[in-house]
């Protein structure tokens, strides 16, 4: 892929954080070391291409009383493990959403989601909303009871 | 633990919004959101830092596609962690770096972590470390690789009436 050593000392420190200062690319200018527009065309760019998915605020959701997080496992049957993955994800209190193995006589759930809400109770109510919407009966729901980390990942450069 | 959560004016909700979900790449964003919002510049970059000692934003950051910087691999780990080896276990397991998330959660396998790793390092050897090093037995632990990735994308609906009744129905 087109991206040289400027591109990656932008991906690199954006990942981390931009600052929110007054002009914020200015200060990204400075640390990559190239001028602001310079670093604003390569960002367009790079969003262009895709490389960069999203640039944004992140959010601590329970700073505004979304407090609640489950992971929802589903026993999806082989064959509808793509639709019903997909019909899953698209539903804004999924954040994440992820096929996985199964281990036989361990572990059949084979479809992971993870719901947020405000409570214990709005997130078993989604959960259930979306087992009506997808079919699937046989679910799990883990909530959370204690953070122990929650970071995300780095990509190497 | 209950904690209180930061109050939210309409333009702070709209601020919000904006700023997760189409954060302008230019000379001055918070001019930009002000002409949205009918703020000044100023008043736009007050409520922004407001808004970050609060805690409510993390940060201004990068999403960076993991397929187009060369693959990652990853997993999830589930163990049955007795109650006096929790702390023990916990510190073993997020001192790596590939692990980004480690919860604890109501079910028999009580602690959840994801192990990701980048740019060819090594998914099946760092597993083995971990599991070694927790000293949790394999009969006691699940390493559930990941197949498909449908989504990963965690932003959250400020300017609908979620945040307003602080309750979803459906």
């Amino acid at each position: 892929m087109d991206k040289d050593e400027i591109d990656q000392a932008i991906l690199n420190i954006t990942q981390d954080g931009i600052p929110l200062v007054e002009k914020p690319f200015e200060e990204l200018a400075k640390q990559v070391g190239i001028s602001r527009d310079e670093v604003i065309k390569r960002l367009k760019r790079l969003q262009s291409i895709g490389v960069i998915k999203r640039l944004g605020i992140s959010i601590n959701q329970r700073k505004v009383g979304i407090v609640a997080n489950a992971v929802v496992a589903w026993k999806v049957p082989k064959e509808q493990l793509e639709s019903v993955g997909t019909l899953l994800s698209s539903y804004t209190e999924v954040t994440h959403s992820y096929g996985r193995v199964t281990i036989p006589g361990k572990w059949e759930h084979n479809l992971f989601t993870v719901i947020h809400g405000y409570s214990r109770e709005s997130v078993e109510s989604i959960a259930k909303k979306l087992s009506e919407a997808c079919g699937i009966t046989d679910y799990l729901v883990m909530f959370s009871n204690g953070q122990f980390k929650r970071t995300s990942v780095k990509h190497p450069f | 633990m209950k904690m209180e959560p930061v109050k939210l004016d309409k333009q702070d909700k709209e601020l919000l919004q904006m700023m997760q979900d189409e954060f302008p790449v230019e000379e001055r964003p918070w001019a930009v959101f002000g002409k949205k919002l009918g703020l000044r510049e100023d008043e736009v970059l007050a409520r922004v830092k407001k808004l970050s000692s609060d805690g409510v934003i993390r940060k201004l950051r990068t999403i960076l596609d993991a397929q187009k910087l060369g693959s990652c691999s990853s997993t999830l780990m589930a163990m049955k962690v007795p109650e006096d080896k929790m702390d023990h276990v916990v510190r073993v397991v997020n001192e790596y770096m590939s692990v980004t998330h480690n919860y604890r959660r109501e079910h028999d396998y009580n602690l959840w972590f994801t192990v990701t790793t980048c740019g060819g390092k090594d998914l099946e050897g760092t597993v083995e470390e971990i599991k070694r090093k927790t000293g949790i037995p394999d009969s006691d632990t699940l390493d559930l690789r990941t197949t498909h990735v449908f989504k990963i994308d965690v932003r959250f609906k400020f300017t609908d009436t979620e945040v307003e009744g602080g309750e979803t129905r459906g």
